[in-house]
């Protein structure tokens, strides 16, 4: 079954199974790896994309949801907040391993879009859901501070 | 020579709630839950003052509306709940405006449209296209069947008449979830049919709250 | 019909490019993108054409471009900024024109001279390679030097580096490294050339931004799971649900019904479904129906485990160490304090679940994996298909978090990997991917443990007498590792950190039960000091609160003038808390010391009880000395993240097992991870110390778990000997 959808900012279409999770639709047919597969059943948040404009985690997010809506992954996200959000990650040295940061930056950005000078507790209940096995916490709450900081002005 | 012995077994600390829970007492819940059925309005025929009929299926409606199934959404603080213990919701996660979640990490970002049978393990992600949590004026976690039972009487709180709410009972597309709540969970008793047949008899038997 | 998108780089063009040029010519290589391994065809570390490798750690390309090869694998810890760092301090570059490249499995080349073969661990990265990298980079300055004098016909003495320009004293020649390349490489390498000394240095003890960062923060960096060879084939597999059980039939035609699916395979390790795509994959193994003969397996739940720990550490082990009469200073002390403590099974749970790419083509097995011992590794892969180590190619990719579990002295995921690609005897490379159920549930846990603890105080509140008896399983029993770590007996990673324990107390003894367990273990971050800290410095602390004791003073006294860097960090940490001032109302702080893997960490945490009764985890304050800081941030994000780990596993983490041996988590919805909410703001000094370098990917740990449960019992009055101190809900 052929799924039509706007993915970074090009008409795609995918011909899949309708159950096939968009992760995997993204990774496998796509090829586009950033986004990546941690859990499978939403806890982590590695495989964050936006749909439509919001956060939406692509593990469980079969592709026949997606039909003519708009993807973003970290490969195509882009604009004021995604580059402030890139940067302070750069500024910072936030990643470590680095598997789950392709999450946390599309959480972040998300987040900076709706609220773009968070206090540490809108951090705290937008990044929750994004779990870094080696605690790069302390350095993702500065980054968002800072990269909210840059864009003022 | 004074010995202080600080720190015991594990088995003498079971009673304690301080040793690792075994998986077992939850399955025994699960059976139970199970094997509830809904009685019809029909079946309440033999009570024949109307106000203790009235009472009595209220009563039967609560196994609706304390099945953990619903109490999940109508949690008391201002985050969800999960599974039949009735769990703080893994991952944390906040009510926000409108009970849809807070920016970056709304409800959405993980339910969906319809329940998703997870593909690594038996289980599911539950969905609907209005999932998100009752407003705090209709917590029901905690609260006794007449508690709940005035709350959904008060318009203040429930912000609907009793035609309405007996129309959201028996129509509403989150409500009617419970019954459909996909691979791996035990959906509340009877059907959305009969929980709307039983809010209308209530109401036609004076929608009367029981004690407590 | 699908379209690619075209604005990605990391698109599956450029990678299906350089795995097709990996399999076939290097000259197809050299492209623009950074790629895993780009250098390494069948010619190994030959370098590309015009470039300069005057050892098989650095490359120089015409383009002034320095690569340092990096014989450890990153997994966030650090070597590849770190090892590239020691480099150029010596060759006098440009931090700008520094790059690196993960090596390949070669010991003759890339040994970790500590463990006598290629790996990673024990923190070892930064103390292995502190001289060797160095002499790396001061091998490749003198040559280039040389090769400048030649060409200006000056003396070497002359010519000067500035940051990857040379030039000499005239100031009338200048040139770059890439100007010298085709000159340098005909001439001869020094082989002991000068090295700087410590006050010299320019870029080692600065903060250098980390190579890896840009990449990771835009989804470019490749790990195992983003590999897409051509016709790749992806493989899930079904483990059996207790230890030790066997496959005894399977019914795999819902899952041959699934499309995609190319075929099932039952393996030594379970039931494999290969498919197409990774959706099928995963559909294919939901469907499998398995019967399984669970005669050979571990069938106790983790309370019998426990009850039997516990009998075993009420008798006195096998004397680890013995100082003085422990029994009779306890028998005359005028306090005696007891307790017993739980440790339960840990999981790894890194982020990026255990994967592998394996390709059998011709008698030719190449492998890419995040590979942490790639020695072991290869050796797995070439017994599994029968062919000699040299017909085995394995490339060390990035990998997506370890923290143990990807070091296997048994080689059990490359050799499941190569068992799966086997079993299916194609010529097609296969990519075997665990799930997160495959991994929570798949053994090599931490140990679990029990300690049982007695100490005495005199009758002024002195520590007299400590008696630690310590149940656990051996993970070294059986490996490569065991005549190296255990003797006579005495296995040193089961007993480390309470077998040395730096406190002056004159009757002190540490047994050792070794017991048996059907349930796989193995080194967990920091290993066992994770348990054995946490019982040293939850314990000492009770007895000086008993005693009346300030928990720094009493400790620096215990310590003496025999360990001045365990008192440097404690007295560090100490003043950094009195300048964030008193306790803030309803809060307590509570402090743990202790040395891993030659390195020195204090912390302090400052705790109050959350609405539901749990810990928060306010703030924390940690000092290290772990030597020469070659880059302080390096070290300051490695005391962060062991302390975020150490503080997730200390809350909230167990494995348990039910009745008949079944685990009773299976994701991250049961095991937690720490998360942001959770996580306390950190601040982190790095003593300047002048002591060869020491690992930072461990230390951070083990004094976590302690800092915490002291600031707790001060706060509730409540001792922590069960982990985790949240109860698992079940």
């Amino acid at each position: 079954m052929a799924i039509s959808f706007e993915l970074n900012g090009k008409e795609v279409s995918a011909d899949v199974e309708p159950d096939t999770p968009l992760l995997w639709v993204l990774r496998d047919h796509f090829k586009l790896t950033g986004t990546k597969f941690g859990c499978g059943i939403a806890q982590c948040g590695a495989c964050t994309v936006h749909l439509n404009g919001l956060t939406r985690r692509s593990c469980i997010t079969p592709i026949s949801q997606v039909d003519g809506g708009t993807v973003t992954t970290i490969e195509g996200v882009s604009g004021e907040e995604a580059r402030a959000i890139q940067d302070a990650w750069v500024a910072l040295d936030v990643p470590q391993c680095g598997f789950c940061q392709s999450g946390q930056v599309m959480s972040a950005t998300a987040l900076l879009r709706e609220i773009p000078k968070p206090t540490d507790e809108n951090i705290d209940q937008a990044m929750a859901g994004n779990i870094c096995r080696c605690a790069t916490y302390v350095r993702i709450r500065k980054a968002i501070h800072r990269a909210s900081d840059s864009m003022e002005g | 020579m004074k010995r202080i012995v600080i720190a015991i077994g594990c088995a003498a600390l079971v009673s304690l709630g301080l040793c690792l829970k075994i998986g077992t007492a939850i399955a025994a819940d699960s059976e139970a839950a199970k094997a509830q059925t809904l009685q019809s309005p029909e079946d309440f025929a033999n009570i024949r003052d109307e106000s203790k009929r009235s009472v009595a299926m209220f009563n039967e409606m609560g196994k609706v509306l304390t099945h953990p199934r619903c109490v999940s959404c109508h949690p008391r603080g201002d985050s969800p709940l999960q599974g039949m213990d009735l769990h703080k919701h893994e991952p944390p996660i906040v009510r926000g405006a409108g009970g849809m979640g807070a920016p970056g990490m709304r409800c959405s970002t993980c339910h969906g449209d319809d329940n998703v049978a997870f593909s690594t393990e038996e289980g599911s992600i539950p969905g609907h296209p209005g999932w998100r949590l009752a407003p705090k004026s209709m917590a029901w976690e905690g609260k006794s069947l007449g508690e709940i039972c005035r709350q959904l009487k008060d318009q203040d709180r429930s912000h609907m008449t009793l035609e309405e709410l007996q129309k959201h009972n028996a129509t509403d597309g989150l409500v009617g979830w419970g019954w459909h709540p996909g691979e791996g969970r035990i959906p509340v008793p009877g059907t959305q049919k009969i929980f709307g047949e039983l809010t209308q008899a209530w109401i036609d038997t004076g929608a009367v709250c029981p004690e407590g | 019909m699908t379209r690619q998108p075209e604005t990605t780089a990391t698109g599956g063009l450029t990678r299906r490019g350089f795995l097709k040029g990996a399999a076939a010519s290097a000259a197809s290589l050299v492209i623009g993108v950074h790629l895993p391994n780009r250098a390494w065809a069948e010619d190994g570390v030959e370098p590309a054409a015009g470039a300069f490798a005057p050892n098989a750690f650095v490359r120089i390309d015409p383009d002034s471009t320095v690569t340092v090869i990096v014989k450890h694998i990153e997994f966030g810890q650090g070597p590849v900024t770190g090892l590239s760092t020691l480099v150029a301090e010596e060759l006098d570059a440009d931090w700008l024109q520094m790059r690196a490249e993960l090596a390949p499995a070669d010991t003759a080349k890339y040994t970790n001279k500590l463990f006598g073969l290629q790996g990673t661990g024990g923190s070892t990265a930064m103390a292995s390679s502190f001289e060797p990298m160095r002499k790396a980079g001061a091998a490749a300055r003198a040559v280039l030097v040389q090769a400048a004098a030649n060409r200006w016909g000056v003396d070497p003495g002359e010519i000067t580096i500035e940051r990857g320009t040379l030039s000499d004293g005239s100031g009338s020649h200048k040139a770059s490294f890439g100007d010298l390349v085709a000159d340098a490489a005909k001439l001869e390498v020094p082989g002991d050339p000068k090295l700087k000394s410590p006050d010299q240095f320019r870029l080692i003890g600065t903060q250098v931004g980390k190579l890896d960062t840009p990449e990771k923060s835009n989804g470019k960096q490749i790990f195992t799971l983003d590999l897409y060879p051509d016709d790749l084939i992806t493989a899930t597999i079904l483990h059996p649900p207790q230890f030790g059980a066997k496959v005894a039939s399977v019914d795999d035609s819902a899952a041959r019904a699934v499309k995609g699916v190319i075929d099932v395979k039952t393996v030594p390790a379970g039931v494999a479904v290969y498919a197409e795509n990774t959706h099928a994959a995963l559909k294919g193994r939901k469907a499998l129906k398995v019967q399984w003969d669970s005669s050979g397996a571990e069938t106790r739940s983790t309370l019998q485990m426990e009850r039997e720990y516990s009998q075993a550490a009420k008798k006195p082990g096998l004397d680890a160490r013995s100082d003085g009469d422990v029994e009779k200073a306890l028998g005359s002390a005028d306090t005696v304090i007891e307790a017993e403590y739980f440790f339960p099974f840990l999981a790894h749970a890194p982020m990026e679940t255990l994967d592998a790419v394996i390709q059998f083509k011709e008698g030719q097995v190449t492998a890419w994996m995040g590979t942490q011992i790639q020695t072991l590794d290869r050796g797995g892969l070439a017994r599994v298909f029968g062919v000699d180590k040299e017909k085995v190619l394995l490339y060390t990719q990035y990998a997506g978090g370890s923290f143990g579990r990807r070091a296997q002295p048994g080689a059990d995921f490359a050799v499941e990997a190569a068992q799966v690609t086997k079993a299916l005897d194609t010529d097609r490379p296969v990519k075997l991917m665990w799930t997160r159920e495959n991994d929570i549930q798949g053994g090599r846990y931490r140990p679990l443990a029990i300690h049982r603890l007695r100490g005495g105080l005199d009758k002024d509140g002195n520590v007299v007498a400590w008696d630690q008896q310590i149940a656990v399983q051996s993970f070294m029993k059986g490996t490569p590792f065991e005549d190296f770590m255990i003797k006579d007996g005495i296995d040193a990673s089961a007993v480390e950190g309470s077998k040395e324990l730096p406190y002056a107390i004159p009757n002190l003894r540490v047994g050792q039960h070794l017991m048996d367990n059907g349930v796989p273990t193995l080194w967990w971050r920091s290993v066992e000091h994770t348990h054995n800290a946490y019982a040293n410095e939850t314990f000492l602390d009770e007895l000086f609160e008993r005693a009346g004791t300030d928990p720094v003073e009493g400790r620096l006294a215990l310590l003496g003038d025999k360990h001045p860097r365990h008192s440097g960090v404690l007295k560090k940490v100490a003043e950094m808390v009195k300048k964030a001032g008193d306790v803030p109302e309803g809060r307590q702080r509570g402090v743990a010391v202790h040395k891993s893997f030659g390195s020195y960490v204090a912390q302090i945490a400052e705790v109050s009880k959350n609405a539901a009764g749990e810990p928060r985890v306010h703030r924390m304050w940690c000092a290290v000395d772990c030597g020469v800081p070659v880059n302080p941030d390096v070290i300051r994000a490695q005391m962060e993240g062991g302390m975020g780990y150490g503080i997730g596993a200390v809350l909230y983490d167990a494995i348990s097992l039910s009745d008949g041996g079944y685990v009773e988590q299976s994701n991250f919805d049961r095991y937690r991870s720490i998360r942001i909410n959770e996580m306390p703001d950190i601040e982190v000094e790095v003593i300047r110390s002048t002591e060869p370098p020491t690992g930072v990917g461990e230390p951070g740990t083990p004094p976590s778990g302690p800092a915490i449960a002291n600031a707790w019992r001060r706060l509730t009055g409540q001792s922590v000997h069960r982990l985790p101190l949240v109860p698992i809900t079940a």
